[in-house]
């Protein structure tokens, strides 16, 4: 009897669609996401996060709609994040019926803003989304930096300082994507998700990289995820919600059925 | 038509927990409110709340809630607590450095620790944040048709601890057990989210909407 480790599948929203892109490139439709987000909750996905990748105004109106239509349809937890900028930013998507937002970039930009949106809205929704690019060489000790702007620009931030930052000003969850795994599929990076669980109280969602279901299990188990995030594995059929679970159990990792 | 008031004191995000009860009973009229006429005049009224019990107590007192909350218990139509809706109605949390609750229940909100661990020794985190097992500790009408040991959302980094155990409807486990749900007369009280825990949450909100107030 214990806390079930969460599987949460992800998806990529832009302009309304989602889409799944390979390291980034390569941008493939994938549907509705109020349609995507009712078979993951039929399916028994723990949460479901929406990253909104749309660059323009009208585009952050159509990601509001959308929120909106999830949330009086699937009744699990549902984060946002993607241009999360200001307080009013996250009240918009919190009245949208988003239970938790993600901050990503505005927390390089900003720290203070972190701070502020936990005292605001508690920490119990603020998210921070830390990118994080492994940036020590062979024979080096491992070294992880921040990187901003989808994993081209370099802020010379420790990975795993960072994350203790970010929780000490008000973070209630770290979202940790490891960028040069990110689409690649050759599962998490464990080495830095392990190394940020250690450091912090909060709960870490892993991501970035899942190919196969024993990416999720080395997630939870040798990177110490309370939590593993995944996009295309689930997107394109290639496993079920349930196949991941029974699979996760199988291997005695505690979820829920 | 029955009318539910979601008492609306600036805390949190109640439009999940309105959405819910609609999608549960189309037609129930969900009124999120701070108005005490709206709560006084409502057949079902519900507290929700997140964020620190400091700043939910202040805004309690300062928008006159407590008296709502009393008379809306006094009253006998059934109540429900969610969260720090539940803890506010304690006698008092260690939050904030100790904080006086509404002393609606007897027994404290407790902090689970920075360094929380299960029998093992394994580190826990807090806040205690995702699915877990509800263990019911007896009848109630707010559990018909769901199953003891059912998961539910839950996430809090305080926990509470009942005086009187003929009061709990069920605990927890998180290296502590803790009481998750009170039920006396017409008030129950959970710590987890109903409206965010799926099929076996909506079947508690429905069953809420449902309960005529007595035990």
């Amino acid at each position: 009897m214990a806390l079930a480790k969460r599987i949460i599948p992800c998806l990529d929203v832009e302009n309304g669609r989602v889409v799944k892109g390979v390291q980034f490139l390569d941008i493939r439709d994938a549907g509705d996401p109020v349609e995507v987000a009712k078979r993951y909750d039929e399916q028994g996905a723990d949460e479901i996060t929406f990253l909104d990748i749309t660059a323009t105004h009208e585009g952050r109106e159509t990601m509001v709609h959308t929120v909106e239509r999830m949330a009086s349809q699937v009744f699990i937890p549902l984060t946002v994040g993607g241009g999360i900028r200001t307080c009013d930013d996250i009240r918009t998507m919190l009245n949208a019926g988003a239970d938790k937002v993600s901050i990503n970039s505005a927390a390089v930009t900003n720290p203070d803003f972190v701070r502020q949106a936990a005292e605001r809205f508690g920490s119990q929704c603020i998210v921070v989304a830390i990118d994080a690019k492994k940036v020590s060489v062979e024979g080096e000790p491992n070294k992880w930096e921040i990187f901003t702007h989808g994993g081209r620009k370099p802020t010379g931030l420790d990975a795993v300082e960072w994350a203790k930052k970010m929780v000490d000003l008000g973070a209630g969850e770290i979202l940790l994507t490891s960028m040069d795994q990110d689409g690649v599929k050759n599962g998490y990076d464990l080495g830095v998700t392990r190394a940020i669980s250690d450091a912090v109280n909060v709960p870490i969602i892993a991501s970035g990289g899942v190919g196969n279901l024993e990416h999720l299990v080395d997630g939870v188990i040798q990177g110490k995820a309370d939590a593993v995030l995944a996009a295309s594995i689930f997107h394109f059929n290639e496993y079920s919600i349930p196949e991941a679970k029974a699979y996760m159990r199988e291997r005695g990792i505690e979820v829920r059925l | 038509m029955s009318t539910i008031a979601v008492i609306d004191y600036g805390m949190g995000n109640l439009h999940s927990v309105a959405k819910a009860l609609e999608h549960v009973q189309p037609g129930v009229e969900v009124l999120v409110t701070s108005d005490p006429k709206q709560v006084a005049n409502a057949d079902r009224v519900l507290l929700p709340g997140v964020g620190a019990i400091r700043d939910c107590m202040a805004e309690i007192y300062k928008q006159g809630v407590d008296k709502e909350v009393a008379e809306a218990i006094r009253s006998g139509r059934p109540f429900l607590g969610i969260c720090v809706g539940y803890q506010a109605l304690m006698q008092s949390s260690e939050e904030n450095g100790g904080v006086d609750c509404l002393g609606e229940f007897e027994g404290t909100v407790n902090y689970f620790g920075d360094h929380h661990k299960d029998e093992q020794g394994e580190r826990l985190k807090v806040p205690h944040m995702g699915w877990n097992e509800v263990m019911q500790s007896g009848e109630h009408p707010l559990w018909q048709g769901i199953e003891s040991g059912s998961r539910f959302y839950f996430v809090h980094s305080y926990y509470v601890k009942a005086a009187q155990r003929q009061q709990v409807a069920a605990t927890c486990s998180y290296g502590v057990d803790f009481d998750v749900a009170l039920g006396h007369d017409n008030v129950f009280a959970v710590q987890f989210h109903p409206e965010k825990s799926h099929t076996a949450g909506l079947q508690l909100l429905k069953n809420f909407l449902n309960w005529d107030g007595k035990p």
